[in-house]
C-alpha cells in the first residue's frame, strides 16, 4: 500500500503546493491591483483639492490700507439731524479722497494724485459711506480706517506680482509701488480677512466681487427643484412600484423613465427656453424657471433611486401589514414607505448634487449672466454658483485667478454639507433586518 | 388635510406667476462675450452711482443676442444687445420684421493679437506669413496645395525655426470671425498668385485642421496659461489679455506694428474691430434707465481716453468719433441700412 502510494508519488510530482501557492499569489496580485486604483484616485483626488486649495485660499485675505479719515461734521451732515437719508447723500468721495492726499502730502498735481486715488478700489467712497451709515458717532471724529486696496495692489501684496521685471511689463508701476512700500513700512498695510467676498455679489472689480449672490441664486434655484421634484419623484415611485400593473404601457413608461436619465443636460435647457419662458412667459434668468428646469433633469433619477428603494424593503413587511388586515395603502404609507425613505432621501440628495453643478441647461433660460444684486426671490434674476465659477475663470484680471478657485471651495463646502445632510437623515432613519 | 395643502400650494403658485408678470424695472442686457467686460462695468457704475435698478448683463454671444433681441418687442426681449461686429443685413431685417426700432452705439476698438511666451523671442510677422501659415490651402509652384509649411522658418528664412503651433479660438468665436476677416482675409491679398487660384474673400477663411492650428476654446485666460508653459506656442486672442498679462507673454508685430494701445487706438495695428451695442427704441421710456444707461456708456469716464473702460481694455474711438456718437446715441438716432 504505502509502496504503492510512493510509486503513485514519484510517478506523478506534486504540484499542488505550486497550485495553491499560483492561487494565492494571483489573489495577491488582485489585492493589489484593486488598491493600486483606489490609490491613484485618492492621488488624483488630492492633487485637484490642493491645487484649489494653494491656488485659491489667498482670496480669504484682502489687502486693506489704513486711511485716517475725517468725518467732517459739517460736510456729512451739517443740520445735525443724523437722518440715515440724509447721511446717505453725503459727499464720500470727496471725504475720502482728502484722506487720501493727507497720507501722501507731497504728491502734488492733477496727474499724480489721479493715480494716487488708484491705489484704491473704486468702493472707497461707498466703504466710506457704509462706515458713517453703520455707525453715526464717527461723525466729528477722526480715525483711522482700513479700506480695501485696489486689485493690482492686492496682488502685489500677495507676492503674484514680479517687481523685478521692467515697469512696461507690471500692472503696478514704480511709482506705485514707492507709494505701497512708503505704506508698508509704515505698516500701513495689512491683509486682513475678505468678508466682501461672502457678503456681496458679483463685480467687476475683483476686491469688491462676492459669491454670497451665486449663493443665494443656488440655493433658491434649489429650494424650488427640491420641492417640486421630492414629492412628484415619491409618488411617482410609489405608484410604478406598488400599485401600477404589469403591463406594456408601463413597461414603456418604465423605459422612457430610463432613458431620460441620461439625456444631456442642454436638452433641459432647450425644453425650458420653448415651454417656461416663450409659452408661459415666466421671467428670464430668474431661480423659479432654474428649478423647474433642473426638477426635470433631476426627476428620473430620483424615480430610479426610488424605485430600488421600495424593491428592498422585504415583502414578508408587506404580506405581515395585509395580513393583520390592512388596506393596500395604509401598507404602503404606513410600513413600505418609511423603511424605504432613506434610500428615498439618499437619492435625492444625490439628484440635488447633480442639480447644483449644472450649468449648461441654465445657459439657455438667461441665467449665466453678470448680476449684481443678490436675489430676494425666486423671480429676481440670480445667477448660481458654477455659473459664477465659469464667468471668473473667464475675466482678464488676474486676481480673478484666485477668486476662482475660492469659489470653487464655496461649491465644494456647500456639497459636502449637502451630503452629509443626507448622511446624518440616513443614519436617522435607517433600519436593518 | 390634504385639500388645504393642495389650496396652499395653488396659492403659492399663483402668487409667484403673478410676481413674475409685474413690469419689469430693472435693464436686460444680452450679447457679444467681448463686450461684456464693458458692458458689465459700465451696468455695475449705473447701478451705483444712480437710483435705477444695475442692468442684468447676459454673454450669449454676438449672434446668440442678435436673435433674442430682434425676436420682439416686450418684457420678455432683451433692451440692448451687445454686438463683437455690426448687425448683419439679414438680422436687421429680422428686427424690422418684428417692428423693432434700433439705435446702433459704437463704443470702441478691440485689438486681436498675436502672442508668444517671453521666454521666446517676439515674433513680427506680416499678414501674409499669418495666412501662409494658418490657411488650410496655400499657392505654391501655380497650384493649390495642402498647407506644407511645418516649422516658421519654412514660410521665411527671417522667422524662427520652431513648429508653428497657434492656439486660437473655435469658429463659434466673435473673435475667430474677426480674426480670420481682418488677418486671414488680408493676408491672402499679400501672398502672390492666390487671387489667380481663386483664393479671395470666404474663401481665404478656412484654416488648416491638421494639427498645427488647435482650437482652445472660449477661454483666453486658458490659452496665456498654455504659452506660458509651451514657449513654442503662439496664441490668438483680445488684446485685454495681453494688457493684463504682459509679465508673462508679449504681442507679436503685425507688418511691424506693435500691439500697443496708442497703435491699436490710432489704427496703425491692423487687426483690430470695432464692438457696438444695439438699443431697442419701444423699449426706451417703458423700461425705466435705458436712455441714461447710454448717457453712463458714451460719457468721458467711461469710454474716454482716461475713462473706467480703458482700465477695463477697450480702446476708445477719436475724440471726434466719440462726440458725434455720444450725441446721436443720445437722441437715439434710428439705424437704417
Amino acid at each position: 500500500m504505502t509502496d504503492a502510494a510512493a510509486l503513485l508519488a514519484s510517478k506523478r510530482p506534486d504540484l499542488s503546493r505550486a497550485r495553491i501557492n499560483r492561487r494565492y499569489a494571483a489573489e495577491k496580485r488582485f489585492r493589489l491591483y484593486g488598491l493600486i486604483a483606489i490609490g491613484a484616485a485618492m492621488l488624483m483626488l488630492a492633487i485637484l483639492l490642493s491645487t484649489i486649495v494653494a491656488k485659491g485660499y489667498s482670496a480669504f485675505l484682502q489687502t486693506h490700507i489704513a486711511l485716517d479719515v475725517t468725518f467732517d461734521q459739517s460736510v456729512i451732515d451739517p443740520e445735525g439731524t443724523r437722518n440715515p437719508q440724509t447721511l446717505a447723500r453725503a459727499d464720500y468721495r470727496g471725504i475720502s479722497r482728502e484722506a487720501v492726499r493727507d497720507t501722501f502730502p507731497e504728491v502734488t498735481g492733477r496727474r499724480d494724485t489721479r493715480n494716487l486715488y488708484k491705489l484704491f478700489s473704486t468702493d472707497l467712497e461707498f466703504e466710506v459711506m457704509r462706515m458713517v451709515l453703520a455707525d453715526p458717532a464717527l461723525i466729528g471724529t477722526t480715525k483711522r480706517v482700513w479700506v480695501k486696496s485696489a486689485a493690482d495692489i492686492d496682488m502685489l501684496s500677495k507676492g503674484y506680482i514680479n517687481r523685478d521685471l521692467p515697469q512696461a511689463d507690471r500692472r503696478v508701476n514704480d511709482q506705485a509701488l514707492g507709494w505701497y512700500d512708503k505704506l508698508d513700512a509704515e505698516g500701513r498695510v495689512s491683509r486682513l480677512f475678505n468678508t466682501t467676498f461672502f457678503t456681496t455679489a458679483d463685480s467687476r472689480e475683483p476686491e469688491q466681487a462676492g459669491i454670497l449672490g451665486a449663493l443665494v441664486g443656488s440655493a433658491l434655484t434649489l429650494l424650488v427643484t427640491l420641492v417640486i421634484v421630492f414629492p412628484v419623484g415619491v409618488s411617482a415611485a410609489v405608484y410604478l412600484e406598488e400599485f401600477a400593473p404589469k403591463n406594456k404601457w408601463t413597461d414603456l413608461i418604465e423605459v422612457n423613465i430610463n432613458n431620460l436619465a441620461a439625456v444631456p443636460s442642454i436638452v433641459f435647457g432647450l425644453l425650458g427656453l420653448a415651454v417656461f419662458l416663450n409659452f408661459f412667459g415666466l421671467p428670464r434668468s430668474a431661480p423659479l424657471v432654474g428649478g423647474l428646469v433642473l426638477a426635470l433633469m433631476t426627476l428620473p433619477t430620483i424615480i430610479i433611486a426610488g424605485r430600488s428603494a421600495l424593491k428592498a424593503v422585504p415583502p414578508s413587511i408587506r404580506e405581515a401589514a395585509l395580513g393583520v388586515g390592512a388596506s393596500h395603502m395604509q401598507t404602503v404609507t404606513h410600513h413600505v414607505l418609511p423603511l424605504a425613505m432613506p434610500g428615498m432621501l439618499t437619492g435625492t440628495i444625490i439628484g440635488m448634487a447633480q442639480a447644483l453643478g449644472e450649468t449648461a441647461p441654465l445657459l439657455m433660460i438667461g441665467m449665466v449672466a453678470f448680476i449684481v444684486d443678490i436675489p430676494g426671490s425666486i423671480t429676481d434674476a440670480a445667477t448660481v454658483l458654477p455659473v459664477q465659477i465659469y464667468l471668473w475663470a473667464d475675466a482678464p484680471e488676474r486676481a480673478f485667478v484666485e477668486r476662482t478657485s475660492a469659489a470653487i471651495l464655496v461649491l465644494l463646502a456647500f456639497l459636502i454639507a449637502m451630503n452629509l445632510a443626507a448622511i446624518l437623515l440616513r443614519k436617522k432613519f435607517e433600519r436593518r433586518w | 388635510m390634504i385639500r388645504k395643502t393642495f389650496i396652499l400650494a395653488a396659492a403659492a403658485a399663483t402668487v409667484a406667476f403673478a410676481g413674475a408678470a409685474e413690469a419689469r424695472d430693472q435693464i436686460r442686457i444680452v450679447g457679444s462675450s467681448t463686450v461684456f467686460p464693458f458692458s458689465t462695468a459700465v451696468a455695475e457704475t449705473f447701478g451705483k452711482t444712480t437710483s435705477f435698478k444695475t442692468p442684468v448683463v447676459e454673454s450669449t454671444g454676438s449672434g446668440g443676442g442678435m436673435k433674442l433681441f430682434c425676436a420682439g418687442i416686450g418684457e420678455n426681449h432683451p433692451d440692448i444687445t451687445n454686438a463683437s461686429r455690426r448687425i448683419k443685413k439679414s438680422e436687421f431685417e429680422t428686427c424690422t420684421k418684428n417692428g423693432i426700432g434700433i439705435t446702433e452705439v459704437k463704443v470702441g476698438f478691440d485689438g486681436i493679437v498675436l502672442a508668444n511666451s517671453k521666454a521666446a523671442p517676439q515674433l513680427s510677422l506680416t499678414k501674409g506669413q499669418i495666412f501662409l501659415a494658418l490657411a488650410k490651402k496655400v499657392p505654391m509652384n501655380g497650384k493649390l496645395v495642402d498647407n506644407p509649411y511645418k516649422n516658421w522658418s519654412d514660410i521665411d528664412a527671417s522667422l524662427p525655426k520652431t513648429k508653428i503651433e497657434v492656439l486660437g479660438p473655435p469658429p463659434t468665436s466673435g473673435t475667430r470671425d474677426a480674426f480670420v476677416e481682418l488677418a486671414m482675409e488680408a493676408g491672402c491679398k499679400e501672398v502672390k498668385g492666390a487671387k489667380e487660384l481663386g483664393l479671395a474673400k470666404k474663401a481665404c477663411h478656412e484654416i488648416r485642421e491638421d494639427g498645427a492650428f488647435i482650437e482652445a476654446g472660449e477661454n483666453d485666460n486658458l490659452i496665456v496659461q498654455k504659452l506660458e508653459a509651451n514657449p513654442a506656442a503662439v496664441g490668438i486672442f483680445g488684446f485685454s489679455f495681453l494688457d493684463q498679462n504682459a509679465d508673462k507673454i508679449q504681442g507679436a508685430k503685425v507688418n511691424g506694428v506693435e500691439p500697443e494701445f496708442e497703435l491699436i487706438a490710432s489704427g496703425k495695428y491692423g487687426v483690430s474691430r470695432s464692438l457696438y451695442f444695439y438699443v431697442k427704441q419701444q423699449h426706451v421710456g417703458v423700461i425705466p434707465g435705458i436712455k441714461e444707461y447710454v448717457t453712463e456708456f458714451t460719457a468721458e469716464k467711461a469710454w474716454g481716453p482716461d475713462g473706467y473702460l480703458v482700465e477695463k481694455g477697450l480702446i476708445p474711438l477719436p475724440d471726434a468719433d466719440r462726440a458725434k456718437i455720444a450725441a446721436s446715441s443720445r437722441n437715439l438716432a434710428p439705424l437704417s441700412m
